[in-house]
């Protein structure tokens, strides 16, 4: 809620003409979410600090959002926005600093045009990644940088530090380059939910961005969280649930990667950077460093190919997320009915986005069927596929509902194939970013080492009359084995149709 | 005069040329949404009711309402001339695939009538020809329409007759839904009549009586395989006769009376022991048993189609149905087509798919043990295999049994527990999609597609087993807000709200600031196999108010609380408890929250204010007039430290169980025992038994309505506890009360709410005064009923998905936006 901006330029007191605020006055600006003052705390020759108060209502910036907006979490009201130099800071300054922004000034345009000893001091910088981002965003714009972790709760040292920073910037640079940097980095290293994010952010982003973000090192991160992640009703009421459990909502959101869909028109090489840039699994950060196919394209392409060898026109994908398998198996013909299940209404919509549901050709669309399911509920609209599909899904179950999911796939719906996949967790030693005994997701509940998983799937075909054969995906480690494993089920009245896969196992 | 006798449930086809006053005649005995009139769908799907083109989409349309309406077990009358056979062929299989009768109705009139009638209505523009030839069809189809799958057909010659007729209806045979026991259901008897007998003297029958009037039920399999075949069939039809018992055919039955019929059967299965036994019988006595079997029903709805009894039992869409696969399904059961190891049929699993509110009890698969699957149970345990002879008592729902005298006869194989036992999945079908749930506490409540989907999500990522999770806490509302100055929240308004509902006593506990939870706990892990299902050795689950559990491993909690409440197993008569608790303390389960939202928030505050204040203190230095901004800022900075203290306060550190509490303030339910109806004084002097360092009780003073000293009391007792850092307490009646009363309101401390409502919401009382609580009150009423709903449900030994649907129903009102703040 407090920026100071002090310049040691000769005379320091035309920092009000740059700005446009006359040191010896005290305003005010009225925001939709708070009263933003501007008042001088020194204004000498020698130096002089602007300071930017923004005093945020929490009441006023929920009821800001208007009346359409029905949805509410408790953390919209307890938050650190009265506090913090966050999104709304960046919006104020915007603002109050407009002119200043666009690099105009008639009173010293000459001034306005020349780089300036300046000093920004931030006491409460919302900073997720640290001080280290702080210094990976602002030193390659020229700027010095200070960052200090402030800690959550001195009387609870053991919580260690909080997501915020100290920051002082000290660097000469033309004053509206400073203010530009600060409005678009100030969200971006925020990263909060963006509830109040409006959709011509990306305009804003642009027109603020030129001249330095294009050449930016870290342009990719910028972009994606400037946009940040939109605020679904699914989410919402996630967020609901996730607060009545005393938990933070992250810890409900479901396992699909959600891209910013404006990014992808605007701004189509951040887009892709993003996709590189994953810090939520592991196996993305490794597949970018090495030049082959990142793993779960491998995977995608390893289940493809087993579905075509066992030779089955219909599938269902038990878990289809976002719909990346479902997808390609609509782009084979052969597969002539494909559906696509997942117990996430969030990860539907991003599937029928994805997949164009609602654009689909008929002949398409006459072939697939997209559904809310759970795999602990017995479903008759599972049965009739000659394969199901359980990529990456069931490391996402507590063991004890494991047989729950056994009786559902194996006992109730009976498909003449089950495809299952998971990671193999002798391979994560492998994952130099994953510290040990850690897991490459944060909602697999179990990661299972080779036998753990064979032991399984043989008990598994054992109660419910299938055969199992297995096979690696991904490029095989000779001690550790491959990053992922399959196992390929087959009901033992079925017939053998297509190729017998068992030699592997 | 013709009276024409139909069963209530058929399908009746009306069978004439057009003009022959078939819609009259329909609409003069039936209801008018009985009758599905051909031109009535031509009108539907072509706004002309005599658009011929239309005539096949038209006949869709009926087909499908009639399928409708014939699932839902409704009479319905089809009016359309029918006078071709493919027409009414169409129509008897749709009978046929549900399971009803049909029954033909023809309306012969003479020609010359039916052509007068059409040409004196406009609306009939067709020639006499048309009749001329529905007449020749109809002639054609008289001569064989009796044997095209009519139950029967009644012919109605010449207007006179038809004017005449009336309709009577006849009950279905299986129809005996007016006798309401109670019963004694008895399982395969085999020609054990020497176990027979011991156990009707057991259930304390004298002779062919009972001295309480019950009435014995025998579920077929009387005969074959044991030593007095005869014997069995002379008592059990002895006691029919004498009009205290009836009794469902076995399948065994129906072989051994095509034998006796001197059909060519494969004599096994102990068909011979019957025919040897039988041949030493007077030959009176073989044609009274042979009547008797032959005459035997496959299945009966009793007790207001509370109770369906059938040798293999039934599935829902069958009960009271009359067809050839209705009866084979009652007589043999259904069998996925595979064999097991012993070459016999492996059984479907109907009773785990069956979801019918009427119980159904049957025999046939011998058991060791009968168990209840969603409200079906087997009770042939195998008596003439050397296993017992069972009853169960209805409606008690008792199980009485005798031993087998000895091996009869040699089982192929050998008897086991039920091959499955009721495996806890549910079906999708049971929670998704808008739903109205019946509960006995209140209106019916209704949940949204949308609030199912969100909770269907957190259920099934997150939650315990379903057997685990037998209820979810509802929400609470707080009291009407206060207007005393300061005070968002105040005891005052909650004693008046009570007591202007006509509460006379409250208690007031002492609200814990830790995480809500649910401990579902069994003395042993035996009882949790038995009275739960769970079988993998665990012996209980303490979980969230989202049902999901509270440690990875819940096993050591769930030890160390199955010990600290031992006393209570003796105090309740009762295996297993679930208790309503608070977990100590709210960073136990709620760190990442308290990090990410609370810890954070004081965080920032501490790092900016200080710099601010000394900003604005420097600007005043200079002379400049901030001085309204630095009071503010200063201000903000003692409430942030406040709330930095309130959130502090529920925060201690633990290391694995060390350091945790459980605060438990109500007994849920134990066997047979919906206990949350108890009176609160009954919940906490029970609880009060508990003595373990695990467990922290729940303060709490009982408050005289009447007496504004006992409410002074309790407010000042209310101030002394928040004034100390509790959350506040919660208010509620003394003893359960129906209706629209809340059960319970809390009233939380003026710093507590800082955690709530913000730092600084001591700055915006007025503001935060116009709070509207409607919503959350009924919703809280909605989820209490739910919730007790479960409970009880859970006592009455209901089916797992039974007891489910209010569970996940209270969860997924939990999803409805409401200020979270209330």
């Amino acid at each position: 809620m407090l920026l100071t901006i002090s310049t040691t330029a000769a005379p320091a007191t035309d920092l009000g003409f740059l700005l446009h605020k006359h040191p010896d006055r005290v305003q005010e600006f009225g925001q939709s979410f708070g009263t933003a003052t501007v008042f001088y705390p020194e204004a000498g020759e020698r130096r002089c600090t602007a300071a930017l108060l923004l005093e945020v209502d929490p009441v006023k910036l929920v009821r800001s959002r208007g009346r359409s907006s029905p949805d509410f979490s408790l953390s919209q009201y307890v938050n650190d926005r009265p506090y913090a130099a966050s999104s709304l800071l960046a919006v104020a300054l915007g603002d109050v600093f407009r002119t200043a922004r666009a690099g105009r000034c008639n009173a010293r345009p000459e001034l306005a045009a020349t780089p300036l000893p300046l000093e920004i001091a931030l006491p409460a910088l919302p900073c997720r990644g640290g001080p280290e981002l702080a210094h990976r965003l602002f030193e390659p714009l020229g700027w010095q940088v200070a960052a200090t972790a402030v800690p959550l709760d001195p009387l609870f040292p053991e919580w260690g530090d909080s997501r915020y920073v100290t920051l002082t910037l000290t660097g000469t640079l033309r004053l509206a380059d400073a203010l530009n940097h600060l409005y678009v980095l100030l969200p971006v290293l925020d990263d909060a939910k963006h509830y109040w994010v409006a959709p011509d952010e990306v305009d804003k982003l642009v027109r603020a961005g030129a001249g330095w973000l294009a050449a930016h090192p870290e342009r990719g991160l910028i972009t994606r969280r400037y946009l940040g992640r939109r605020w679904s009703l699914a989410r919402a009421a996630l967020a609901r649930l996730a607060e009545l459990g005393d938990e933070v909502e992250e810890a409900l959101e479901p396992a699909v990667a959600e891209e910013p869909a404006d990014a992808q028109t605007a701004l189509d090489e951040a887009a892709i950077a993003e996709a590189a840039e994953t810090t939520e699994t592991v196996e993305g950060a490794v597949a970018s460093e090495a030049p082959s196919k990142p793993l779960n394209v491998l995977r995608r392409e390893a289940v493809l190919a087993t579905l075509r060898e066992l030779d089955v026109s219909s599938v269902i994908d038990l878990g289809c997320g976002g719909g990346e398998l479902v997808g390609a198996l609509l782009a084979q013909p052969r597969f002539v009915r494909v559906a696509g299940a997942d117990v996430s209404t969030l990860a539907l919509a991003i599937a029928a986005r994805k997949l164009r549901l609602d654009r689909m050709p008929e002949a398409r669309r006459a072939r697939f069927t997209l559904f809310q399911g759970a795999l602990t509920y017995t479903d008759k609209r599972f049965s009739g596929y000659d394969a199901a599909v359980l990529m990456e899904v069931i490391e996402h179950l507590d063991p004890p509902r494991l047989p729950a999911l056994e009786r559902v796939v194996f006992g109730h719906a009976k498909p003449r194939h089950v495809l299952v996949t998971t990671p193999n967790v002798e391979y994560n030693a492998r994952y130099e970013f994953l510290a040990e005994g850690a897991r490459r997701h944060s909602d697999h509940r179990f990661e299972w080492t080779r036998a753990e998983f064979r032991a399984w799937a043989e008990k598994v075909a054992r109660q419910y009359g299938y055969r199992v054969a297995h096979k690696g995906v991904g490029e095989e480690d000779p001690e550790l084995g491959p990053p992922t494993q399959m196992a390929i089920f087959t009901h033992q009245q079925a017939s053998t149709g297509g190729s017998e896969e068992g030699t592997r196992g | 005069m013709a009276e024409i006798r139909i069963p209530e449930l058929c399908l009746v086809v009306l069978v004439g040329v057009s003009g022959s006053g078939k819609s009259t005649f329909a609409a003069r005995h039936f209801a008018p949404t009985q009758v599905i009139s051909s031109d009535f769908c031509r009108g539907l799907v072509a706004d002309d009711e005599n658009d011929q083109a239309a005539t096949p989409d038209a006949f869709d349309l009926l087909h499908h309402i009639v399928g409708v309406r014939l699932r839902r077990g409704l009479l319905t009358v089809v009016d359309a001339t029918n006078v071709q056979a493919p027409a009414r062929q169409s129509l008897i299989e749709l009978a046929k695939r549900h399971d009803v009768l049909a029954e033909a109705i023809v309306l012969d009139v003479p020609e010359s009538v039916a052509i007068a009638r059409n040409e004196s209505r406009a609306d009939r523009d067709f020639g006499a020809g048309v009749v001329i030839r529905q007449r020749k069809d109809l002639r054609r189809s008289l001569g064989r329409i009796n044997r095209e799958g009519f139950r029967k057909v009644h012919v109605l010659r010449g207007v006179e007759e038809i004017e005449q007729a009336t309709i009577a209806y006849d009950k279905a045979w299986s129809d005996k839904k007016e006798l309401t026991g109670p019963f004694d259901i008895i399982g395969d008897v085999h020609g054990c009549r020497a176990e027979l007998e011991a156990l009707l003297a057991k259930l304390g029958w004298q002779g062919l009586r009972h001295p309480e009037g019950r009435t014995a039920i025998f579920l077929g399999d009387l005969v074959d395989r044991g030593p007095d075949t005869p014997g069995v069939l002379r008592l059990v039809m002895d006691m029919v006769e004498a009009g205290t018992a009836i009794c469902v055919a076995g399948n065994h039955e129906q072989k051994l009376v095509r034998a006796l019929n001197g059909r060519q059967v494969k004599v096994a299965h102990g068909l011979r022991e019957s025919l040897d036994q039988l041949a030493t019988q007077p030959p009176e006595f073989v044609e009274r048993a042979r009547a008797f079997m032959d005459g035997l029903l496959s299945h009966y709805q009793l007790d207001g189609g509370r109770l369906v009894v059938a040798h293999a039992g039934l599935k829902e869409s069958y009960h009271g149905r009359a067809s050839g696969r209705v009866r084979a399904f009652a007589l043999y059961g259904q069998t996925t087509g595979e064999t097991d190891e012993y070459g016999l049929p492996v059984r479907y699993p109907w009773a785990e798919e069956y979801r019918g509110r009427a119980m159904v009890v049957y025999g046939h698969t011998p058991t060791t043990n009968p168990e209840w699957i969603n409200n079906t149970i087997c009770i042939d345990t195998g008596v003439v295999f050397g296993g017992r002879l069972t009853a169960l008592r209805y409606p008690e729902r008792e199980l009485v049994s005798v031993p087998a005298e000895k091996v009869w006869y040699e089982p192929v194989r050998p008897l086991t527990a039920p091959g499955y036992r009721d495996p806890g999945t549910l079906d999708i079908g049971d929670v998704q999609g808008t739903r109205h749930i019946e509960t006995r506490f209140g209106a019916r409540v209704k949940i949204v597609e949308e609030n199912a989907a969100a909770a269907l999500e957190v259920m099934s990522r997150f939650a315990v087993d379903p057997r685990w999770l037998l209820y979810l806490p509802p929400t609470m509302a707080p009291p009407e807000t206060s207007a005393l100055d300061g005070y968002l929240e105040h005891p005052h308004e909650a004693f008046e709200e009570f007591a202007a509902a006509g509460v006379t006593e409250v208690v007031c506990e002492e609200k814990h600031m830790g995480s809500r939870a649910i401990a579902v706990l069994a003395r042993t892990p035996e009882v949790a196999a038995a009275r739960f299902g769970v079988a993998d050795g665990s012996s209980g689950a303490v979980y969230t108010r989202t049902g999901r559990p509270f440690f990875d491993d819940m096993a050591p909690l769930v030890d160390r609380l199955r010990e600290a409440c031992s006393p209570l197993w003796d105090a309740l008569e009762s295996d297993w408890v679930i208790l309503d608790c608070e977990l100590l303390p709210w960073s136990a389960k709620a760190m990442d929250l308290i990090r990410t939202q609370y810890a954070s928030v004081g965080a920032a505050a501490r790092a900016a204010l200080p710099a601010a204040v000394s900003a604005l203190e420097a600007a005043a230095g200079r002379g400049l007039d901030v001085g309204g901004l630095l009071d503010r800022t200063r201000r903000r900075q003692a409430n942030a430290a406040l709330f930095r203290d309130a959130y502090a306060r529920y925060c201690w550190r633990v290391d694995g169980l060390e350091g945790v509490r459980l605060a438990p303030f109500q007994i849920l339910a134990c066997e047979g025992r919906a206990t949350a109806l108890e009176p609160h004084a009954w919940h906490l002097s029970t609880l009060g038994l508990l003595d373990h360092e695990l467990i922290t009780p729940t303060r709490h003073v009982f408050v005289s309505l009447d007496s504004p000293s006992s409410r002074a009391a309790a407010t000042s007792w209310w101030e002394e506890l928040t004034a100390a850092g509790g959350e506040g307490m919660v208010v509620k009646p003394a003893a359960h009360t129906p209706g629209r009363v809340q059960p319970g309101v809390k009233v939380r401390g003026r710093e507590y709410l800082r955690i709530i409502y913000g730092p600084d919401y001591t700055e915006s009382l007025e503001l935060l005064r116009r709070r509207f609580l409607g919503k959350k009150r009924s919703l809280a009423l909605r989820e209490h009923a739910l919730g007790l709903e479960a409970l009880s449900r859970l006592a009455d030994g209901e089916a797992l998905w039974r007891i489910h649907e209010p569970v996940f129903g209270v969860l997924a009102l939990e999803s409805e936006p409401v200020d979270p703040r209330l």
